[in-house]
């Protein structure tokens, strides 16, 4: 063995651990649910043919692709003003605004999934307060339904939305947009002509992002959606916790790493993935 | 591009304060129409600032900006409609050299096939017409100056800004662009307006040069009239080489003589008397070996030995160390040097009457600049 190859081999030795650690923990399981997805409760792809055939398995789908699309979009909407004042503001200002958007990832989703049941819920502050105010004179049925899930899952997702597309922002050479005012475009000219074009990248790194992490959200819809409005995630936790059908949860389970993993490979034509996920460039 | 000939630009008592910093202290300024005016000074001197309040981006403390007579002081940069060259030249990234060309176009809304005509037509005058569909990252520095140079052209504008266009060039394509810039300049006759702190580019391109200093303009004169007739200090020593020397002022018939312990130094100009200062160009001083060469037939002659040279391909720069006069510095053509230099030599200095001028301190035409 050449030196060099000794070298190498030397290095491999240090991750083999982790690397056996994963396999037997991570990869092992994954794989043994993907072997009973076509093994229970018979063999054969019984499973997969009610992806076509059974109309709860097709709701929960469509659901949860509704709410992930209708979460992305508000996220990203969200996450690109908050971006945006933050590449604009002073350096000082900019470690105060970020500590803004990364406090609320430091608090537990189950807490900020109960603290919005509280407050949406009948007799919560935000109904209590628009009857006090005679805004309305029914309370608004703003939780246990889609609406509820979808605001405990863009609170959570928001700051993953405004990561990657900051990093975009921080990237743009100010000058480029004194660039564009100086030439005779407006305020609203340069920003849509210059800044938005090369904030983008980062706009579709978020959307993947902030997509892929919906996709296979637990706790906030399970909480918000108070059982009435299935989620894949826990629609898997019911096949087969409560209802014991291993086959039929192990399928929606492989259904969702392979949506997962198309989208990736779809947008990583699109997008430099590796800088994304902190590769660097 | 030669539509009507260039505009005149005003500043009146332009002023800029950051808190207790002041950036520009009351600068007034003429531009003339279609002149070349450059903008000289060191960092900190306030150059940019004032550039960036002629291209309205930032806003005047004090004092007015005034376009053919009409003030412009408020206006927002989109509505001067001047052309600016960025430092770095802040090309737009996604978009291909016609792109970056048709912007301002694009912005004001043009019909197409006249964008079309014009950004051909400006990608012709910087002769760039085969790399319109590249990227600006897939340029050289030189072209990308020029593809900045294409933009800001392209839609006529009444003022062309230049913002350290050359800096970030190396030596020999800076020379060549200058050369291209002031044909460039001559042939479109709009006004230019320069920044830089390179004095032999704003001596070559300048029709006036603006020299800058602490945010005070020091002096403002075509680049003969500033370098032969330095009014101060900074000025003499920022715009070339200069010797200074200090004495007593006294009356001369032909003009005025400077003396320095046993020295008698006569010059051109006349001086209060009292304490005065002289510059003295290196490149103006003969230098002759003090024996076996004729007599110096020079208003002034002083005797020295050579404390220190330099070989510059072009000539030497010699230092020469005088009994009264202290250390000066001479430049003296290499080809057929009437000396060849050696440390420890001695030689005679001379230079006639007109070659010395007067100059002020420097504390004396900034009385609110720092404590000199």
């Amino acid at each position: 063995m050449s030196p060099k190859g000794r070298h190498a081999a030397g290095w491999w030795a240090l991750i083999l651990p982790a690397f056996l650690l994963m396999t037997a923990f991570y990869v092992a399981p994954i794989l043994q649910v993907l072997a009973i997805s076509v093994t229970e409760p018979s063999p054969g792809l019984g499973n997969y043919e009610r992806l076509f055939t059974s109309e709860s398995v097709q709701r929960v789908i469509g659901t949860t692709l509704r709410i992930g699309v209708v979460t992305t979009a508000v996220a990203l909407l969200l996450g690109y003003v908050l971006a945006y004042r933050i590449a604009l503001a002073g350096p000082r200002a900019q470690r105060w605004w970020l500590l803004a958007v990364l406090v609320p990832l430091w608090i537990s989703v189950l807490v900020r999934a109960f603290a919005w049941v509280t407050l949406l819920r009948r007799q919560g502050l935000v109904n209590e307060g628009l009857l006090a105010a005679g805004v309305i004179d029914q309370p608004l049925s703003l939780v246990w339904n889609e609406f509820g899930i979808i605001i405990g899952m863009v609170h959570y997702m928001v700051p993953y939305a405004v990561l990657p597309m900051l990093s975009a922002m921080r990237e743009i050479d100010p000058r480029v947009l004194a660039a564009a005012r100086g030439l005779g475009a407006s305020r609203t000219g340069a920003f849509l002509r210059v800044f938005l074009p090369l904030s983008l990248p980062g706009v579709i790194a978020a959307g993947v992002l902030v997509f892929i992490f919906s996709l296979g959200f637990y706790i906030t819809p399970a909480i918000l959606g108070g059982g009435k409005t299935l989620m894949v995630a826990e629609w898997i936790k019911l096949q087969i916790l409560d209802l014991i059908r291993w086959g039929l949860g192990a399928m929606m389970a492989t259904v969702l790493v392979v949506a997962i993993l198309a989208t990736l490979a779809v947008f990583s034509r699109l997008v430099n993935l590796r800088r994304l996920f902190g590769a660097g460039g | 591009m030669s539509g009507p000939a260039g505009h005149a630009l005003s500043l009146q008592g332009v002023a800029k304060r950051y808190g207790d910093f002041t950036a520009v202290q009351g600068a007034t300024l003429e531009v003339a129409s279609g002149e070349f005016l450059t903008l000289l000074g060191p960092s900190g001197s306030g150059k940019t600032t004032i550039l960036m309040m002629i291209a309205g981006f930032v806003e005047p403390s004090a004092g007015r900006i005034l376009l053919d007579g009409r003030d412009i002081t408020a206006l927002p940069p989109e509505r001067r409609d001047f052309g600016m060259v960025f430092q770095g030249y802040a090309l737009f990234p996604h978009m291909t050299v016609a792109e970056n060309v048709a912007f301002p176009l694009r912005v004001r809304r043009m019909a197409r096939a006249e964008r079309d005509a014009k950004v051909r037509a400006a990608l012709d005058l910087v002769q760039l017409d085969r790399f319109a569909d590249r990227r600006p990252s897939q340029l050289s520095g030189g072209q990308q100056q020029r593809v900045a140079l294409a933009r800001a052209l392209v839609f006529d504008p009444a003022l062309l800004l230049l913002d350290e266009p050359l800096s970030a060039l190396d030596k020999k394509l800076r020379a060549e662009l200058q050369e291209e810039l002031k044909a460039l300049h001559r042939r479109i006759g709009r006004s230019f307006i320069n920044v830089t702190h390179d004095q032999e580019e704003a001596l070559s391109l300048s029709d006036r040069i603006a020299i800058l200093n602490h945010g005070h303009v020091m002096q403002v004169g075509s680049p003969e009239a500033l370098y032969e007739r330095p009014a101060t200090r900074f000025v003499a020593d920022f715009l070339g080489k200069s010797n200074f020397i200090e004495g007593e002022a006294e009356p001369d018939a032909g003009g005025m003589a400077l003396r320095r312990g046993r020295a008698r130094v006569v010059a051109r100009g006349t001086a209060p008397a009292g304490r005065a200062l002289l510059s003295l160009r290196p490149e103006k001083i003969v230098l002759l070996p003090a024996e076996g060469a004729p007599a110096l037939a020079e208003d002034n002659v002083v005797e020295g030995r050579i404390a220190a040279w330099s070989y510059l391909g072009t000539g030497f720069a010699v230092t020469v160390e005088t009994p009264d006069l202290g250390a000066i510095r001479v430049h003296l053509p290499a080809w057929r040097s009437p000396v060849a230099p050696a440390e420890g030599l001695a030689v005679r200095l001379g230079w006639s009457r007109d070659a010395a001028v007067v100059v002020a301190e420097d504390a004396a035409m900034a009385p609110q600049g720092h404590a000199a």
